[in-house]
């Protein structure tokens, strides 16, 4: 049961968060302007890295806002919020 | 009875005034309050307890703890329970148990007992209650911090006890909390760690119902300190599992502890110091020490010197060349380790020790890595651990030795519990195998109830040997949660049957349940599934539901529905870029019907939208998807468009809501609310109205989920009960009939309306349900839109809803029935066509159909194909989705 | 507002046996519903000049309340505050907090019916809740006037430390479940098996 880092409510239990994959993958900006392949890239294409990842969270049980840190996959151990 | 010839004269910390009775194997003895069941046996000078399960040998108490690989027993009475090692049964009045050949039994009738769950929180969880244990809880405590300590035995003082010590007293401090009996068995992220706490088993049949049995205890602390001790490790060498043959240290434990001789003369195998003080203490205690064997060359000479004074025999640079005795030691033959004379002894108990393994399972466990330490002759932890972790406790030096020389590797045992021999190592190593994961997995050592305890050093060492590496970089398996066995009842605690689950309700359950209603779970909630009449089953109440919502007037609680409220400036913003719809055009009082797609395009959510005010929309989500519909507004809003100035607040238990549908509703509406104008021109299909119910003011909407002429009536929850009645009492002139989830499905399938969920499973596009019509064509873009053009949602050939109606307008296809082209199945694989994702009786249409996904669908509407049903394959017709009323003509009345 | 003659609180049905727990827990506890309190969901920029035009406290720290009057406000999220009063003030209460938005984005909405309220009392009280609930509820991390949302035997929650005990708002629908959760915690305490 990890310990997440909320940046408004503090540490919680992770059964209160919800999990939103990878960080930094905006949604294009003119989605009609991209290609198949760039448009099949957004959609399926995810880093999933041994290590640190970027990634996004919800604190669904509390505050309910949105927020990013980085979480080393193999340790579980949240090296940035 | 006599028994209990092996208990000293005094001593120990049993209750010689509260004798217990017990039965072991059918046999009737008695021990004392303060042993278990393994201390009360030996003092009955039972030693066996049961056979091996594999080979079948017997099998004796090894150890005086949770690291017992023998001694597993099925306790009968009071209630019935497996796999219980006896040296961690505390001893009560009336129990029954037997000893086990392996396997036990799990008990044939529901466990009456109660299990429960907790959690804790503290500065320091200290777990092992020895004496570096308390020393750091005290230190912790006067330090000001909130201090757990927990200890799996049923007192303090850990090793002390053991050695006959005594035991220091923890201060009292409010803030410092000691929890005995109970077992740290799960160290998590974080400094979470999960122990399980035995408050009434020791209490037999005497245990009073309201406490739990168990408890689990899940405990976050800013720190952790292990104090968890050793573990002794016994050594390879033939027949090591007769019955009499134990770990020195747990010799010493049943003499001090519990006032127990385990024998009459003993012989002591040891490469360390430890077993000299057992063999002291049992020599103090009227046990003979025939000879103690030190495997050293030289031994100890302090310690020997202190046998001498005793009379002890001490053969250094010796080992253990033959035990003799089947169903329990009788002498034990001892050899120079080089060779020379053999020398036996006659004995019935042969103490061992190979060394003490620090029990470093928790620390692994919490991401901690262990070293081979050459001082120990063991694994210790390597103080590298990521958690705030810390260990603590003092370590008997040893020596790495596994297998004492010669006899026959097939009965050397390394793992008593699985049978696993210094043979059955050779022959993994033979093929070629070098991991010692592998070797477990191919020999199951350390894979039993026990894990290895005190079989997992030993397995890395003669393994290390037999392949010529050093045991430390060979390393030890891995060590993973549960660190000693916890039963489901006690993991389940309280999170069973209605609660394991929350369920959740309406304002109207308590008339669905007075009206008999059975429900349906849909999510967390229960909704009314239909209401039988007298004698009806549930068809034959469900067509008469549907007739009355066609032909005169009906009603329901449709309050699971989850309502948002969105409001704010760029509330239509918002709208306009999550549906698929355009809402920005919908006038104030006005609804849509709107769909919600995920970005790959595939439908994620339907429901209404109203608007209420010009920055104020009310959105309804099907019931199960309330809570993940307004996540996904807030995450777009929060992550993609801040910029955005919305709101929104979730409704869902604001509002009670109920279906008012049929022809004959107007004039039910009408009734309950004199004011409103609800004729056809006055209050046209989608739009809503604010109004007086019965005097409770509410929202009406005219909204149909069946193609009926309907109305939806919102009120607070508070009031849901009062519009009912009044609902009810309004209707009654018209015969107003309430009816459940079945008859909603089933008045929505005839006329083709998707439930998500039921008809969708995540690869369905609007397009595919025939919902083109509510995909915008006008918006530049959509969550979903630019998805629609990809090569493989514009296939023709992708699953599209259709009907289906059976030949045979009396069968009934199963829901998920596979449909296939050929009236005979052809060899496998069998193609599918698609499935049936929907299917009912029709009162309207006087026999059943189905709704189905079926590939190119629409291209194949009068097309027959097969579906199978038990052995057969029955003939339907495909049809559009629309089987009633398609022109629409009565939702207006 | 209705009237108040057709009203039914979430657990009215379940007065009697909360009322049992009380009673068989001899002090331990004592659990009852706080039914009708009024509930206004607000939403504004706290740094923006409505937030001080309000008439109440804003608290701006994580997990705090603000006591005014016969008000308290809640701490639910940076830009998210609930509002509660005595029952029947919703319309008073909106009255008041609306005008102050101004020009500025500003929603009030009144989610009174959507929560209904417990209120939990006695020296075992955090002992019960800890049956259920994982946030530390120690006077040292979670003192009065505190709250926080989170789960209570596994229902959505939020609770409040308000003497003499915990106010505990839970959504109407999880409400029954969550009494029968409280009773069947109780049975400690009031050695009545369930």
């Amino acid at each position: 049961m990890m310990l997440i880092p909320c940046p408004w409510c503090g540490p919680r239990n992770e059964s209160e968060f919800h999990y939103g994959g990878a960080a930094g993958v905006a949604y294009p900006a003119d989605p009609g302007a991209l290609s198949d392949e760039e448009w099949a890239r957004y959609l399926f294409f995810r880093d999933n890295p041994k290590g640190p990842f970027e990634e996004r969270w919800s604190h669904s049980a509390g505050c309910r806002r949105w927020f990013t840190l980085v979480r080393d996959t193999v340790t579980n151990e949240i090296v940035a919020s | 009875m006599t028994g209990q010839e092996f208990r000293t004269d005094r001593g120990g910390l049993v209750d010689r005034s509260r004798p217990l009775r017990f039965r072991f194997d059918g046999r009737d003895y008695t021990g004392y309050e303060g042993d278990t069941l393994a201390s009360a046996l030996l003092a009955n000078g039972v030693h066996r307890t049961g056979a091996s399960i594999r080979l079948g040998r017997p099998r004796g108490i090894f150890s005086a703890g949770v690291e017992e690989p023998n001694a597993l027993v099925q306790i009968e009475e009071p209630f019935p329970e497996p796999m219980l090692p006896a040296t961690t049964v505390e001893l009560y009045d009336g129990l029954v148990a037997r000893g086990l050949g392996g396997r036990g039994r799990l008990a044939d009738r529901p466990d009456p007992a109660r299990y429960d769950a907790i959690h804790a929180h503290c500065d320091v969880l200290v777990v092992g209650a020895g004496p570096a244990g308390l020393a750091a809880a005290s230190a912790a405590a006067s330090a000001g911090g909130r201090v757990i300590v927990i200890d799996d035995q049923p007192r303090p003082g850990g090793s002390l006890l053991g050695a006959g010590s005594p035991v220091p007293e923890l201060p009292p401090n409010p803030e410092l909390r000691l929890l005995t009996r109970t077992t740290a068995f799960g160290y998590y992220d974080d400094n979470y760690v999960v122990a399980v706490e035995r408050r009434t088993n020791h209490l037999g049949a005497n245990a009073p119902a309201h406490l739990s049995r168990e408890r689990i205890w899940r405990i976050r602390a800013r720190e952790v300190v292990l104090a968890t001790g050793a573990h002794e490790r016994s050594l390879a060498f033939a027949d090591n599992d007769r019955p009499g043959v134990m770990l020195a240290g747990a010799a010493r434990t049943y003499v001090n502890r519990y006032g127990v001789r385990p024998g009459r003369r003993a012989v002591v195998m040891t490469t360390n110091d430890s077993a000299y003080a057992a063999a002291l203490d049992l020599h103090a205690a009227g046990v003979e020490i025939a000879a103690v064997a030190d495997l050293r060359p030289g031994g100890s000479p302090a310690w020997a010197q202190r046998c001498a004074e005793r009379g002890i025999d001490v053969l250094d640079g010796h080992a253990v060349a033959r035990v003799i005795g089947e169903d329990r030691v009788s002498a034990v033959t001892l050899r120079r380790k080089d060779g020379g004379p053999a020398r036996d002894l006659d004995a019935d108990l042969l103490l061992v020790s190979g060394g003490w393994n620090p029990v470093a399972a928790l620390y692994s466990q919490a991401g901690g890595r262990l070293t081979y330490d050459e001082e120990l002759g063991a694994f210790r932890p390597d103080g590298s651990c990521r958690q705030a972790v810390t260990v603590v406790g003092t370590h008997t030096p040893g020596i790495a030795v596994w297998t004492l020389p010669g006899g026959d590797p097939a009965t050397a045992f390394v793992d008593l519990q699985r049978d696993v021999t210094v043979a059955d190592l050779e022959r993994a190593t033979g093929t070629g195998m070098r991991s010692v994961e592998h070797v477990k997995r191919y020999t199951t050592a350390g894979t039993a109830h026990d894990q290895g305890k005190t079989s997992g050093t030993l397995t890395s060492g003669v393994v290390a040997g037999l392949i010529g590496a050093e045991i430390g970089e060979l390393g030890t398996t891995t060590f993973r949660p549960p660190y000693a066995p916890v039963s489901f009842a006690a993991l389940a605690g309280r999170d069973r049957g209605l609660r394991y689950d929350p369920v959740r309700v309406t304002a109207l359950h308590a008339w669905h349940e007075a009206h008999g209603a059975p429900f349906e779970n849909v999510g967390q909630w229960k909704r009314p599934w239909y209401y039988p009449g007298d004698g009806e089953d549930m068809v034959t109440a469900v067509l008469r539901e549907c007739r009355a919502a066609r032909e005169g007037v009906a009603m329901m609680d449709a309050s699971t529905l989850g309502k948002i409220e969105v409001g704010g400036p760029d509330a239509a913003v918002l709208l306009d870029r999550l549906y698929t719809n355009m809402m920005s055009t919908l006038k104030v009082g006005a609804v849509r019907y709107g769909v919600m797609c995920r970005p790959d395009g595939m439908v994620l959510d339907d429901g209404t939208v109203s608007r209420l005010a010009e920055d104020r929309f009310l959105v309804t989500t099907t019931t199960g998807n309330a809570a993940a519909v307004l996540d996904w507004m807030e995450e777009w809003l929060q992550t993609e468009w801040p910029e955005l100035r919305v709101h929104c607040t979730s409704v869902t238990e604001q509002w009670a809501t109920v279906a008012v549908v049929g022809p004959r509703s107007r004039e039910v509406v009408a009734a309950l609310s004199p004011g409103l104008d609800v004729s056809r021109e006055g209050f046209g299909f989608m739009t809503w109205r604010d109004a007086v119910l019965a005097g409770i003011p509410g929202r009406v909407f005219r909204i149909s989920f069946s193609g009926e002429l309907a109305y939806e009536l919102n009120v607070s929850w508070w009031d849901a009960a009062a519009l009912w009645d009044a609902v009810l009492a309004a209707g009654a002139a018209h015969g107003i009939t309430p009816y459940g989830t079945e008859t909603m499905h089933v008045l929505r399938a005839e006329k083709g309306y998707p439930i998500i969920g039921q008809d969708t499973d995540g690869t369905v596009t609007p397009y595919d349900l025939g919902l083109g019509w509510a995909v915008s064509k006008k918006k530049p873009d959509f969550v979903g839109k630019r998805s629609f053009s990809r090569a493989d949602t514009s296939r023709a050939d992708r699953k599209q809803l259709v009907g289906l109606l059976p030949d045979d307008g009396r069968t009934l296809l199963p829901e998920g029935a596979h449909l296939v082209e050929t009236p005979a199945l052809p060899e496998p694989p069998v193609p599918t066509l698609g499935h049936v994702t929907s299917a009912y009786h029709s009162a309207a249409l006087g026999r059943t159909f189905a709704l189905a996904l079926v590939r190119g669908g629409r291209d194949r509407i009068g097309e027959r194909v097969f579906a199978p049903l038990g052995d057969d394959l029955v003939p339907v017709t495909i049809t559009s989705s629309v089987l009633y009323d398609p022109e629409g003509a009565r939702r207006d009345g | 507002m209705a009237e108040p003659t057709t009203r039914h609180s979430p657990l009215a049905g379940a007065a009697d046996r909360l009322a049992r727990v009380t009673d068989a827990a001899g002090g331990a506890i004592a659990m009852a519903e706080v039914p009708f309190l009024t509930q206004l969901d607000l939403r504004l920029d706290p740094k923006g000049p409505a937030a001080a035009a309000l008439g109440v406290t804003l608290p701006t720290h994580a997990c705090t309340s603000a006591r005014s009057g016969d008000v308290d406000v809640l701490w639910l999220g940076p830009d998210e505050w609930l509002v509660v009063g005595p029952p029947g003030a919703a319309e008073r209460l909106a009255g008041q907090l609306r005008p102050a938005a101004g020009s500025e984005h500003v929603s009030v909405v009144d989610v009174s019916a959507q929560r209904t309220t417990l209120l939990l009392s006695g020296p075992r009280v955090r002992d019960l809740l800890a049956l259920g609930c994982a946030i530390d509820l120690h006077p040292r991390s979670f003192g009065p006037g505190d709250c926080v949302q989170t789960e209570l035997a596994h229902a959505p929650v939020v609770l409040f430390r308000r003497d003499p005990g915990f106010l505990i708002f839970v959504r109407a629908s999880f409400a029954a479940h969550l009494a029968d959760w409280l009773v069947d915690a109780s049975v400690e305490y009031t050695g009545i098996p369930t």
